[in-house]
């Protein structure tokens, strides 16, 4: 898959970092000169609450920072699935953190890529990071940018964060890492 | 030799005339703010804002810069302005509808930031311009258009004490009430107000004079009877005093 | 200059530092707190003033007060703490007192929700204070245009001496893009000629909106109309996408104007004469260049996150030119590119059939 417009939606509940891997979604984007958009949704809650966000990047503008069907979803959690099966186009596909994601799919017109996130993530490092994880695995399965860029997105924030935070730089760009390497050496059976 | 006993302040229009009633004790009061504005030199660096009530019209006595600022509002248009001319001198001159009704939290946060404004309210215990009703420093029992019958604490409560509370705000330097009854009482009065004017010269933080004036008007009383109600009941309830000087503690 | 990823909120707080904004006060409420968050992490290291004011009728007060002085100042807010200062806009209007005001409207009626929402139209352009007023309300579309229309913002308030608007929805101000911060690109009239500053060797000046003597407030009103005439031919804005040849033209304001932008995108790739007129300056409103977009048109679709308050000001620019239709969701619900669609299909269905009606 080589893209070059995409619309993501990237959900789960508020602390897994959904919002944040679609942030730095976008700043790869922009990185890289394409337009993109990045619209959150969340509920009152500083924290545990239901969140998403939309991304799109193109090589054009983008009018609509928010889409009906996107290209691709990314469910971090059960509910993240239930809400959002039903809003990727026919053809694309949803990955799925199926460590966390128990119910059955049920569309036959996209594909489903079931990683369990959590569980590798565990395994990985210490702390994990579930969120770049899957950003890293869509990446590498649409190509819209480079898994470079990412890495490049995260060292730079990394420079205007605490240093306790900054220590946490090695860990996230692993786990991007091998997020991607999951889809590139079909690490999972999908 | 000639003896100057009388002198316009410079501080107040040469045409300029107040439209009180007979007996108002606001004309007292900013002859006094005048003046002292005289004698500080500040009338050419001083912006004054009016509020709502019979205090309203200050661009129409005074020789000064005058913003207006709507019912209540006053010390926010007076931080707004002080924050931007840190080297102006900024007063609001208000009543006890206006400093205490209801704009009495902006008041308080005036004082909690200590913003160095100085601030004059006159209290005649009621809303003198539209014809006498009760405030919130109308006095249980007093007759007003709204409590024919004299306020009842049962019904409307009590009165707020304006300077005791901004006294206990960390930012005010100097609260202080006083009443304007007598030629001595005029006196402490003008000297309260001297104080309220030195914290903000000096940068100390924010002064608050609450001065008891007459409304013989909307009390129905003559204003000689005005002054003795003032004397005999009004500082029974809100008794004169200096609450808070931080230039005093300084002294010791 | 680079384009960077910012928030919309963001954005407009730190155009406003650009612009020269020198005092920023304000009170806090979702979904804008990050304009109050910015200032108050930059302000104060530039020896500019912010304040966290005891609610939001003191901030706009204090941008009165700001203003008088002549300086540049702003407060934000979101639906229901604008409302309480429409006081002051008409207090700041009737003493042609200069400032900011960034609107980021909510879900309402009430406490509402902090979803977006476009239902506070009637709110900036109507009225909500008293007598005869106008602030100038700006629109912004996109985070480039939330910066552009920022920095016009203040350049307004100071040549006209009047309350500006930036009227923006809880979309624009959580979402991101790519936008970049030019220089201030406008010069400012000089102010001393009003401000307060003492009466140092000259006349004593007031600036006050209390004005009894029989008839003047009459005089000044007329003024004030006549000074909102010049703002109506010097400053009016908008953009008009795609309208040539429409047969059905869109109309929306702000984020809603870029989502029927792809909805008019669409059209036209299914062969639809569809074009889009999004009003930039929401007052003044481009109400002559409507009514031409009109003349052109078969039919107006109306597209807002309210129960239909612009369509007002459209119908009263089309004045009969050409039906106007309505279509809208509110209080948090979004109108999405397929929603609008599919409004455009139908309605150009019927236009089709009527052309064919109209040929037998």
């Amino acid at each position: 898959m080589n893209m070059k417009d995409i619309s993501v939606i990237i959900s789960g509940f508020g602390g897994q970092g959904a919002l944040f891997a679609g942030i730095l979604l976008c700043h790869a984007a922009v990185l890289e000169g394409k337009h993109t958009t990045w619209f959150p949704s969340y509920g009152a809650e500083m924290r545990g609450g239901a969140v998403n966000c939309c991304v799109n990047i193109s090589e054009g503008d983008v009018p609509s920072p928010i889409v009906d069907k996107a290209d691709a979803v990314i469910a971090l959690n059960d509910a993240s699935q239930t809400k959002f099966e039903s809003r990727v186009k026919t053809g694309g596909f949803m990955i799925i953190n199926s460590s966390l994601v128990h119910i059955p799919t049920t569309r036959t017109d996209i594909n489903y890529i079931k990683i369990p996130f959590n569980d590798l993530a565990q395994k990985l490092t210490q702390p994990a990071f579930v969120n770049v994880m899957a950003l890293g695995a869509f990446i590498e399965k649409t190509g819209i940018l480079k898994i470079e860029s990412i890495i490049e997105v995260m060292k730079d924030m990394s420079k205007k964060v605490s240093a306790k935070k900054a220590t946490l730089l090695p860990n996230n760009i692993e786990c991007v890492k091998f997020g991607a390497n999951i889809i590139k050496n079909q690490l999972i059976t999908v | 030799m000639e003896t100057l006993v009388y002198k316009r302040p410079e501080s107040l229009l040469k045409d300029g005339h107040f439209t009180f009633c007979p007996g108002c004790g606001h004309g007292v009061v900013l002859r006094i703010v005048a003046e002292l504005l005289d004698e500080y030199n500040l009338q050419k660096d001083t912006i004054a804002i009016s509020s709502v009530g019979c205090s309203i019209f200050l661009e129409k006595f005074f020789n000064l810069d005058v913003a207006g600022a709507s019912h209540g509002r006053s010390p926010c248009v007076a931080t707004g302005i002080k924050r931007c001319k840190p080297d102006k001198f900024v007063l609001t001159y208000q009543g006890d509808g206006d400093a205490a009704t209801i704009g009495f939290n902006e008041t308080i946060h005036t004082a909690c930031r200590g913003e160095h404004i100085t601030t004059i309210m006159i209290n005649n215990t009621n809303f003198g311009m539209t014809g006498g009703q009760a405030s919130a420093t109308t006095l249980v029992g007093q007759v007003t258009t709204t409590t024919p019958h004299g306020r009842k604490a049962e019904l409307t409560g009590y009165p707020l004490h304006a300077a005791e509370i901004v006294a206990k705000c960390d930012g005010t330097a100097y609260s202080a009430r006083v009443a304007i009854t007598s030629s001595k009482c005029i006196r402490q009065a003008k000297e309260a107000i001297r104080k309220a004017f030195e914290t903000q010269i000096k940068g100390l933080g924010f002064g608050f004079v609450e001065v008891l004036a007459t409304c013989p008007t909307n009390w129905h009383m003559t204003p000689v009877e005005a002054v003795k109600h003032i004397e005999n009941i009004t500082e029974t309830v809100h008794p004169l005093g200096v609450f808070k000087d931080i230039t005093a503690k300084e002294k010791q | 200059m680079a384009k960077e990823l910012v928030k919309g909120n963001e954005a407009i707080a730190k155009a406003a530092i650009k612009a020269g904004c020198q005092c920023y006060f304000g009170y806090p409420i979702t979904p804008q707190s990050e304009i109050g968050e910015y200032m108050g992490a930059h302000l104060p290291d530039m020896g500019r003033v912010f304040i966290t004011a005891e609610s939001e009728l003191a901030s706009i007060n204090m941008v009165i007060g700001a203003g008088t002085t002549g300086t540049k100042a702003m407060t934000s807010s979101s639906s229901c703490g604008i409302a309480l200062m429409q006081e002051a806009f008409s207090a700041m209007c009737c003493a042609e007192v200069p400032g900011v005001i960034v609107s980021v409207m909510r879900g309402g009626p009430g406490l509402g929700n902090i979803a977006p929402a476009q239902a506070d139209y009637f709110q900036a352009l109507k009225g909500g204070g008293n007598g005869d007023y106008h602030l100038i309300v700006l629109s912004p579309s996109t985070v480039q245009e939330a910066i552009d229309l920022t920095y016009r913002a203040f350049h307004l308030a100071l040549k006209y001496r009047n309350p500006v608007m930036l009227l923006a929805d809880g979309m624009l101000g959580q979402m991101m893009e790519p936008a970049e911060f030019g220089e201030y690109p406008y010069k400012d009239p000089d102010v001393t000629e009003w401000a307060l500053n003492g009466a140092n060797n000259r006349k004593p000046r007031n600036i006050v909106s209390l004005h009894m003597p029989e008839g003047e407030m009459e005089i000044l009103t007329n003024k004030l109309f006549e000074k909102y005439e010049r703002v109506a031919k010097e400053e009016t804005t908008y953009e008009s996408y795609m309208t040539a040849d429409a047969k059905l033209v869109l109309t929306a304001f702000g984020t809603v104007g870029r989502i029927a932008k792809s909805a008019v995108q669409k059209a036209r790739k299914e062969g639809m004469k569809v074009g889009l007129f999004r009003p930039i300056t929401l007052f003044p409103f481009p109400e002559k260049q409507l009514n031409e977009v009109a003349q052109n048109a078969e039919m107006i679709l109306d597209l807002e996150l309210n129960k239909g308050q612009m369509l007002l000001d459209v119908r009263s620019a089309v004045f009969g030119a050409c039906p106007v239709e309505f279509f809208g969701r509110t209080a948090g619900g979004l109108l999405t590119p397929d929603m609008m669609f599919e409004k455009i299909q139908e309605l150009y269905k019927k236009l089709e059939h009527k052309t064919e009606a109209g040929v037998r």
